[in-house]
């Protein structure tokens, strides 16, 4: 009856263009939004990386061509080292938070949520509209922080104190900083309003019969990165509450006395602890990264699973590893801290904790090999994307395990070793499972499938151009080069390498053109694809797939699904298909 | 076979991922065994420990990293779909999930152990002999070198005498610091004798990186951190060692550079020293 | 929906078990109409709300159990208003649950006069925190001036920005109250505005004893 109502008065209450597809509440449409949005923060992002592989590759050329577009930043045609700094700085927020957390739990997270568990919408779908357009507004404001005066601000993503609580130790520690922590604040803000919605989504919404353990992992994933999300970015927010004011009001949380400003010593500042801003981020800071890894974990292994034809190996290991892995994340943060003169004890706990924490990403790993194993793949554009995924994850994960080692961080910390690490880990292998997605939904999405070739070429030169660009990057961290420089011909014991350097940036160069071939595709093929036919172009088992492409306003007609099984039932034996949705109630013939 | 078991069809994907896994493979094992670029030459005894653990966790993440990605690749190639033939159905296999995870968990806990042996070598055992005391202090963008001097005592340093001439505010008022050297950017010790740094900074967190020497401490405003080491090279050339930063600290962040030289003897090392202390 | 029937005789293949059963995920059969869960969205919305907010003082009580033990830091005395503040706003925890004792027993008129009761209590602790901190300026202790009074400033403000949103909380549920639309079938916005002020007092009681016992 409930169900009736709501679709006669929707029925009643045709929407204006904009509040259908600018201001909705839709989930759909606000996923979108975010997937969009994020898009356009990558493109941002990923040039503004580019400036830094021109400068790391051929730190003493000039570029006078470039003065006419950056007359300051190029004044006299070399880069400006603070012009680099603030690269470094932009490219790592904009990509940790605006593409990444919220391409990964806002835009998926909003589309697929109601989608996957048989609801309508979101528990509160004005707040999930809200959580996108203060979305929005934090990316302008970030964005922003570029043109200041000033500059953008030089203190890496991680904006280690004193060096941002004291805005004269740099040019751009003053309204940069200011912007950024705007920025964040608002970020926060968004994702705690999303959160929010997702848990209690995932937790009250799912339909008749679907219990827990019928969840794809996508669902899992999300809602397990919900909760840390909530848990953590308030921690952010209390940390740049506390930065805010000793930078404007004249408090010393974070800054000890005895500081040398301008080659004078500042008087009004004492009793802070720079110790306590690394501790309080971190802290954030390692779930966050979580935050990005497991719905990108969580996809691929759903998209894996589909393309493989064969369910995902140990379905219910990957839950209690997705699981622990979140609350292992909460206790590991100090390896981040090796060398920031925290306590040695403390560095020796950590090294425990973080060890402990590779044991369940080594679980998923052999059960995405056993996936693979006796499997049928289908090699779409998004199952090539899941495969890949599998392998830069492995990569990745397994440099981790030379940072845990605390004695084998001292020499590794704050080198490239480690930015080939998190790159691999947290950037590249999301980012694959993120085109997995995009190119498995984009039919759900737009009723119209991208193009195949393209997407194929796509995954090929990104493959190969990611390894090229990433792989040796462990290189030049073992070879010492630090990270952040500027110039590493500055130095004789890095000359040698590079190079690698160069290596680097030209297959950056083309790696970062291959993408737009993923752009042209998507945004063409969102009027000019191919149009499917049907609900299930690629005969998957998921809730989503029992409704129409695109996925009108309500998803699911003038009943809520019922579910009979978990999603993985591919290649059943003795079933008429190589695949059975999870609506499907089976009928056993005449002798039941 | 219709059920799964047996090999799928062999696809151009699927091959082409295979191939590439294996230069993958290929190629990583010929930088990390034939070594054309590697670490800088281990000046340090610190340094032969901690890569000797860079070496185990290489080893054990090297077998790993070949076992699964060849796996992956071997599979990929191997079980392309063919028309109407199911994949296999099973999805557990619960022994061979228990002994995989407890595997993992003991060799990573093996190498918790090793680890962690030399960690508190470096941080746990007693203070050195004798040692060549140093007070570092790192500030945007140099380095600055404290020796105690023939006394063995260091002057009193405050903040408030710093300036643009005294990077380390030497108060004038001590007699114990009237025989200390301070010096900009060099940096020397003595081959064998343990080096004590005390490490601080006048401005913000700064990290004091000697390549050579597998040593690396975080400069914290605020903090006087101690850490030890003991050059243990034959190389005895002036400015023969670079140190660097490696903290993100401004802007000229990237020209933190100083050289350490590492004298044969104590009598070189303060005839060094003398000649420094002449100059100022 | 679909429903797929087989006929064993004709196949000639013999099914696994698993084909009969709806499927091989181990959670299904131990809870088949499983989707109900025992609090409304409203209730699990407010209590990750509440949640998140703990998370955000804990950040903010880490940094001050760390900075409490700098040899720099000083005590500044807390205002004694302080104490009165804190009798108010349990006043107002009670008089909240004499609202809600009073929609139990349909005594909706006495629920309004609760409810507006509380309203003044919040409002009256608000003012009584703003005195304090004219208290403290007077005495020439500002938000630098130590860093206990650094957290002090910072604590009660931020417990005060999230008080008035209780307070906000609670005009709008005064507001369905006076056009009658509160009944104890449909109590839940009283009940999850009466959640959020307890916690809000509770916090206020923690932060209190934390500033106070430093």
């Amino acid at each position: 009856m409930h169900e009736v109502t709501h679709e006669t008065e929707h029925a009643h209450h045709e929407l204006g263009w904009l509040r259908k597809y600018i201001f909705s509440t839709d989930h759909k449409i606000i996923g979108i939004q975010y997937m969009i949005t994020a898009m356009a923060m990558a493109v941002v992002g990923g040039s503004l990386s580019m400036l830094m592989r021109l400068q790391l590759g051929w730190p003493h050329h000039m570029w006078p061509q470039l003065t006419k577009i950056f007359p300051l930043a190029f004044a006299g045609g070399a880069m400006a080292p603070e012009f680099y700094i603030s690269m470094v700085t932009m490219h790592g927020t904009l990509m940790v938070f605006f593409l990444f957390t919220a391409v990964l739990t806002g835009g998926f997270g909003n589309f697929l949520i109601p989608l996957q568990i048989g609801a309508r919408d979101m528990a509160f779908p004005f707040l999930n509209a809200l959580s996108y357009w203060v979305f929005l507004v934090s990316c302008v404001v970030i964005l922003g922080a570029l043109f200041v005066a000033g500059g953008g601000p030089l203190g890496g993503w991680t904006s280690y104190a004193p060096l941002s609580a004291v805005p004269a130790y740099g040019p751009g520690q003053d309204l940069g900083v200011t912007m950024w922590i705007t920025a964040i604040a608002l970020f926060t803000a968004s994702g705690l309003m999303g959160g929010l919605n997702y848990v209690t989504t995932i937790l009250t919404m799912r339909t008749k019969g679907l219990s827990m353990m019928r969840l794809p992992l996508t669902q899992w994933s999300l809602l397990i990165t919900a909760v840390l999300g909530l848990l953590a970015f308030p921690v952010l927010l209390a940390a740049a509450i506390l930065l805010v004011f000793d930078r404007t009001g004249g408090t010393s949380f974070f800054i000890p006395a005895g500081l040398i400003v301008n080659s004078k010593l500042l008087t009004s500042h004492s009793g802070g602890h720079p110790l306590l801003w690394q501790h309080l981020f971190w802290f954030f800071g390692h779930p966050e990264v979580y935050i990005v890894i497991l719905p990108a974990m969580g996809m691929a292994s759903d998209i894996l699973s589909t393309f493989c034809r064969k369910p995902i190996f140990s379905y219910r290991m990957m839950v209690y590893s997705m699981s622990s892995i979140a609350g292992l994340s909460f206790i590991v943060w100090g390896h981040h801290m090796f060398v920031s003169g925290m306590s040695p004890f403390l560095g020796s706990v950590f090294t425990v904790t973080t060890l402990l924490i590779a044991v369940p990403s080594a679980v998923k790993t052999f059960n995405w090999l056993g996936t693979v194993w006796g499997a049928r793949i289908q090699f779409t554009s998004a199952g090539l994307f899941a495969i890949g995924f599998v392998s830069l994850f492995v990569s990745g994960g397994l440099s981790g395990i030379f940072l845990g080692t605390s004695a084998a961080d001292i020499q590794l910390q704050d080198t490239y070793f480690v930015v080939a690490h998190f790159h691999l880990v947290m950037a590249i292998a999301p980012l694959f499972a993120a085109f997995g997605g995009l190119y498995f939904w984009f039919p759900k999405m737009f009723g119209r499938l991208m193009n195949e070739t393209l997407g194929k070429i796509h995954f090929w030169l990104s493959f190969i151009g990611v390894y090229c660009v990433f792989f040796p990057m462990h290189i030049l961290g073992i070879g010492g080069q630090m990270r952040r420089i500027y110039d590493p011909l500055q130095y004789d014991f890095l000359k040698g390498q590079q190079g690698l350097n160069v290596f680097i940036s030209v297959s950056a160069f083309c790696l970062f053109a291959a993408q737009f071939i993923f752009l042209a595709n998507f945004f063409v093929s969102i009027f000019a694809g191919k149009k499917v036919i049907g609900n299930n172009p690629w005969r998957a088992n998921g809730l989503e797939w029992t409704v129409p492409c695109p996925t009108g306003h309500g998803n699911f007609g003038e009943e809520l699904p019922t579910v009979y099984r978990w999603p993985f039932d591919y290649s059943v034996p003795g079933a008429p298909e190589d695949f059975i949705p999870q609506d499907v109630e089976t009928v056993v013939g005449a002798k039941h | 076979m219709a059920d799964g078991t047996g090999p799928g069809k062999i696809t151009l994907s699927g091959l082409l991922f295979g191939l590439l896994m294996l230069i993958l493979i290929v190629t990583s094992l010929y930088y990390f065994i034939a070594k054309p670029y590697w670490f800088p030459k281990n000046a340090s005894i610190h340094g032969t420990q901690i890569d000797q653990v860079f070496s185990w966790v290489l080893l054990v993440c090297g077998i790993a990293f070949v076992v699964v990605q060849g796996m992956l690749g071997y599979f990929v190639a191997r079980y392309g779909g063919k028309d109407n033939e199911r994949a296999a159905y099973w999805h557990d296999h619960p022994s061979a999930e228990a002994y995989l995870l407890i595997g993992t968990a003991v060799i990573l806990t093996v190498l918790v152990f090793m680890g962690q042996r030399v960690w508190a070598d470096i941080y746990f055992s007693d203070r050195p002999n004798n040692p060549l005391i140093i007070e570092v202090t790192g500030q945007q963008f140099n380095w600055t070198f404290h020796y105690a001097g023939a006394d063995g005592a260091f002057g009193k340093t405050d903040a408030k005498y710093i300036s643009s001439t005294d990077n380390i505010g030497m108060d004038p008022t001590d007699p114990a610091g009237k025989d200390d050297i301070v010096v900009g950017n060099l940096m020397h010790v003595v081959q064998g004798r343990p080096v004590l740094l005390r490490i601080r900074s006048n401005d913000v967190i700064h990290s004091f990186f000697l390549p050579n020497f597998r040593l690396k401490q975080d400069a914290v405003p605020g903090m006087k951190i101690e850490i030890w080491f003991t050059p243990n090279t034959d190389n005895f050339k002036k400015d023969g060692f670079e140190i660097a930063c490696a903290e993100l600290c401004g802007l000229g962040h990237y020209r933190m550079r100083g050289f350490l030289t590492v004298e044969p003897n104590d009598q070189a090392l303060n005839a060094w020293l003398a000649e420094q202390k002449a100059q100022q | 929906m679909p429903v797929l029937t087989e006929d064993r005789q004709n196949t000639g293949i013999t099914p696994p078990p698993t084909w009969t059963e709806p499927g091989d995920d181990g959670g299904g059969r131990r809870d088949p109409e499983g989707t109900s869960f025992p609090l409304s969205k409203n209730r699990i919305g407010l209590w990750i709300l509440l949640a998140t907010i703990v998370m955000l003082f804990a950040g903010l009580s880490s940094a001050f159990i760390v900075l409490r033990g700098v040899p720099e830091w000083q005590n500044i005395e807390i205002p004694s208003i302080l104490w009165l503040n804190t009798a108010i706003l349990l006043a107002s925890s009670a008089t909240i649950e004499a609202a809600r004792r009073s929609l139990r027993h349909e005594r909706v008129g006495a629920m309004k006069l609760w409810l507006l009761v509380s309203g003044g209590f919040g409002l009256a602790f608000l003012g009584g925190q703003f005195i304090a901190w004219r208290q403290l300026v007077a005495l020439g202790v500002y938000l630098p001036t130590t860093l206990h009074s650094s957290f002090f400033y910072v604590l009660t403000g931020l417990h005060g920005i999230h008080l008035l949103s209780g307070i906000l909380v609670m005009s709008y549920v005064l507001a369905k109250a006076l056009k009658n639309q509160i009944t104890p079938a449909k109590d839940e916005p009283l009940q999850l505005c009466a959640t959020y002020w307890h916690f809000l007092d509770a916090l206020w009681v923690y932060l209190f004893m934390l500033l106070t016992l430093a």
